[in-house]
């Protein structure tokens, strides 16, 4: 058996599973202290599904533990830049477009130097190694401990970043080095912003995985435990301590992947209804669709791999208001405080869920507690609910064929007529833990980004590279090599360049020897 | 016009917009300038009648492919040294520094530039737009040599260019630009004041920077788009300007030719209308048509914003589903003469028909 746990910023969720079977569940308000509301969350499932700790074999968290460090500017640690790159990008240091706030937390301890690539791999100059080993001294005397290193192209070839890396292991044995080919995309502020986040979180995830390491000891589970990235696969505990940027908005991914899962479903449309907002995201092949523009994390630009979400201030505590004929529904919200101001819990706020229970959909609380309310007006919020769902819908579709949708979350009792565009409606059982459920799969994934000139490679060629790379990385990751499958591969062709130079994304994924 | 870092911001969004969907993310592009600003203070912006007709005036522009400047920026110095050289080759030093094109990018380039060298900066142009060729410019239009040109990478390297016309400058640059890696500095085009007041497109910058701020003031309202139309009316040339199209994206078809992305966009109307959209581009917005019936046509501008916030989208970002409203305005008169249209009319770009103004074209447009 095993047991998947999703800390969210209000909830923590968490599910005892027997293979595809939900054994037990357990819903719970969110702990300051994360680790221990995860320890109380695995002892609550596993006291209701009456298992002992030696029949885990597996233990998955999904948290957000990192993404609020970060937004938050807590825990954060100084942070040295190196960018291999001159002469070029002079023009543009490391950290030139960060907020004051967090740019003071991490310090400015930047090393430009000799190095980089061109677009199509050669070098604008060799890698200048004693430079590197320079800076790597100077890092040592300020005591710094965290590493970030960049590389004009390192999407294209990455053996700078990694001679640059192992010559900053050497001087810095206990230092932890994040390189940025390893996380972002092309887009180099963006990429080497990505690092330097993953860097200022490095102690935080060392602390994180230490002590819940102990806190599983204490409850006699030996079981290794794996933590949800933002692409819907796993992570073990060491990479992790590495990477802990990748666990950024797994939150949502968690859910998808959950829907996936209950539904049986590859593709489709997951909408997610919480209390104050709806998150909607495309499940294809089984994993979130990502997004493709720049992300900004607490005010800082990005481009690593985040879940393509779109978020409305629509949910079962949504104050619903009436003017003449118009009615609005949201985004203000009730909030977790539904059980106290709802009508139906004997409050005196109108809410989303009111009118769900009104209109027959639901049985929460006390139905008598509606009854006064008109047809025509619970008829008009219905229509006003259903319409900014259906737009919302319409605005994640990436083709007019019609989608199934999958309603997870406990505001999927708000819906029940037909959403246009869609082919069907489906409410899983156990919608209402899909998140803890998305982080018990047990899959890993790898992936690339580069550019290949079709013209030298062949496309097919070219496209195969690209693959048996991705698959490598997952193999690398901890797949079983027989069950790693192709789950996105994209091409797209770049402006202004000669013969037929195209940006490739390609990602694997595959199952962990459990 | 004022130039401060806190409007760059509104410049660069306002140049994006007139860039009709080419012209490069606005975000580097404002980086650059705003870092050069930082170390060496805001230049002065001065109207092209300030210039001595003997004056020396150079352009300064971003030259290669945007999706290679995401990678590899400018390191700053390239930019002084594309000046210095062209100012050794011609025997004359430049008094003010003016931008080829205004585009995300190389709006936001000439800012660094006469930042860089202490110069002011010409609110003029030669497209009052983006285009994706060196001789797409009103200066070789009416006569003025693209050449002598220097273009200039990273390394400090530099290739002076000579020509008899500006396509083979465009060409050569394009040889050398690959060779450097794609993102290199150019300054071409060396003018007189005379010829850039009788050649220039004027007031450029502080129009685009009158776009930005109109946008971003309209968005604090909830109305951006009609903002952005009603300044866009009191101009002296994008004085027609139209929302062609409210939709939604229903396909879009890209392709790479020549070294451009050139594609089709089919828009679908959000109010129900049977109505057929469609927009053809070649890195920038090229035609748009109703229901088969060209509505807007190059030189006149064309560009793709969202319809919630009125922020302009490059053709790169085109993606299915978007809700967009496409809005037109007309070009300068200085762009649509008979010279100017054979260098950069619809024929220029394989389109096999003719010019029509866009209040021609719509004659309901205000």
């Amino acid at each position: 058996m095993r047991i998947g746990v999703d800390v969210g910023g209000t909830n923590t969720d968490a599910v005892l599973m027997d293979g595809a079977r939900v054994v037990a569940s357990h819903k719970a308000t969110t702990s300051r202290d994360v680790t221990q509301g995860i320890i109380q969350a695995i002892t609550a499932v596993l006291s209701a599904g009456d298992a002992r700790a030696e029949d885990i074999s597996a233990v998955m968290v999904g948290t957000t533990h990192f993404t609020n460090a970060f937004v938050e500017r807590r825990g954060l640690q100084q942070v040295a830049v190196v960018r291999l790159c001159l002469p070029a990008t002079k023009g543009l240091p490391p950290m030139v477009d960060w907020p004051e706030d967090i740019a003071d937390a991490v310090g400015s301890h930047h090393y430009m130097v000799r190095g980089g690539y061109e677009f199509d791999g050669r070098e604008i100059n060799p890698l200048d190694e004693v430079a590197v080993t320079q800076a790597a001294q100077a890092i040592r005397s300020k005591g710094i401990t965290a590493v970030a290193v960049s590389c004009v192209f390192s999407p294209v070839k990455t053996e700078m970043e990694e001679r640059a890396g192992e010559i900053l292991r050497a001087e810095l044995p206990d230092a932890s080095i994040t390189l940025s080919s390893r996380i972002g995309r092309i887009g180099m502020l963006e990429r080497e912003n990505a690092a330097i986040m993953n860097a200022s979180l490095a102690t935080l995830s060392t602390d994180f995985v230490a002590s819940f390491r102990r806190a599983l000891s204490a409850l006699n589970i030996s079981a290794p435990f794996y933590i949800s990235q933002n692409d819907g696969t796993l992570m073990s505990a060491e990479f992790v301590e590495r990477y802990p940027v990748l666990t950024f908005a797994s939150g949502p991914t968690n859910s998808m992947r959950g829907a996936a899962y209950l539904s049986g479903l590859q593709d489709a449309l997951v909408v997610d209804i919480g209390g104050t907002t709806t998150d909607l995201g495309m499940l294809v092949n089984g994993f979130p669709r990502e997004s493709s523009v720049a992300v900004d994390i607490g005010g800082v630009r990005t481009n690593f791999r985040m879940p393509d979400i779109l978020a409305i201030g629509l949910g079962g505590g949504s104050i619903v208001r009436s003017e003449g004929d118009a009615c609005q529904v949201g985004p203000q919200s009730v909030g977790y405080r539904l059980r106290e101001e709802a009508l139906v819990f004997g409050g005196s706020q109108l809410t989303a869920t009111d009118v769900a229970v009104a209109s027959g959909y639901a049985d929460v609380g006390d139905a008598r507690l509606v009854a006064h309310l008109q047809g025509d007006a619970v008829a008009a919020a219905r229509g006003a609910i259903h319409r900014l769902l259906n737009d919302a819908v319409d605005r994640m579709k990436t083709s007019a064929v019609p989608v199934p949708v999958v309603l997870v979350g406990g505001g999927a009792i708000l819906v029940r007529d037909a959403i246009p565009g869609t082919s069907e409606v489906i409410v899983p059982k156990h919608a209402g833990v899909a998140n803890a459920i998305g982080a018990s799969i047990a899959q890993v994934g790898g992936e690339i980004d580069k550019v290949y000139d079709y013209a030298q490679w062949g496309r097919q060629e070219a496209l195969e590279d690209a693959r048996s790379s991705a698959t490598e990385r997952a193999v690398a990751a901890g797949a079983l090599p027989d069950s790693v499958k192709i789950i996105d591969l994209e091409e797209l062709p770049l402006s202004y360049m000669p013969g037929q130079a195209v940006r490739v994304r390609s990602k694997a994924a595959g199952d962990l020897p459990l | 016009m004022k130039l401060t870092q806190e409007n760059l911001k509104d410049l660069a969004d306002g140049a994006a917009f007139l860039a009709t969907g080419g012209g490069g993310d606005p975000y580097l592009g404002r980086l650059l300038a705003q870092h050069a600003v930082a170390e060496f203070g805001m230049p002065e912006v001065i109207p092209a009648s300030a210039l001595g007709d003997d004056d020396a005036v150079f352009t300064s522009a971003m030259f290669g492919a945007p999706t290679v400047l995401v990678e590899k920026v400018a390191s700053g110095e390239d930019i002084d040294l594309s000046i210095r050289r062209l100012a050794e080759v011609v025997g004359r030093q430049p008094v003010a520094i003016a931008p080829i094109e205004i585009g995300g990018i190389n709006s936001m380039v000439p800012i660094a530039a006469a930042a860089r060298l202490g110069l002011p900066l010409v609110d003029c142009d030669g497209m009052g737009r983006a285009f994706p060729e060196i001789q797409m410019v009103t200066f070789n239009v009416y006569g003025v040599s693209a050449t002598p040109a220097v273009v200039v990478d990273e390394h400090l390297e530099t290739v002076i260019i000579e020509t008899h016309d500006a396509k083979r400058a465009e060409n050569l640059a394009r040889a050398a630009a690959v060779q450097m890696g794609l993102s290199c500095m150019i300054s071409c085009y060396p003018l007189t004041g005379r010829q850039v007041k009788d050649f220039g497109v004027h007031d450029t910058l502080s129009i685009a920077l009158g776009i930005g701020e109109a946008r971003r003031q309209g968005a604090r309202r909830g109305d951006p788009i009609d903002a952005m139309l009603a300044y866009l009316r009191e101009t002296r040339y994008y004085n027609h300007a139209k929302v062609l199209f409210d939709g939604k994206i229903t396909d879009l078809r890209r392709e790479t030719k020549g070294g451009y992305t050139v594609g089709r966009c089919e828009i679908a109307a959000l109010d129900g209308s049977d109505d057929a959209f469609e927009l053809i581009f070649q890195n920038e917005n090229l035609v748009a048509r109703n229901n088969g019936k060209t509505v807007a046509i190059v030189p006149d501008l064309i560009t793709a914003v969202d319809r919630e916030t009125g922020l302009a989208i490059t053709t790169e970002a085109l993606k299915y589903g978007q809700r967009i409203k496409v809005i037109a305005t007309s070009a300068a008169p200085v762009m649509r003469t008979p010279e100017a249209l054979a260098i950069f009319g619809p024929n220029a770009f394989g389109l096999q028909e003719d010019f029509v103004p866009l209040e021609v074209l719509n004659q309901d447009i205000a």
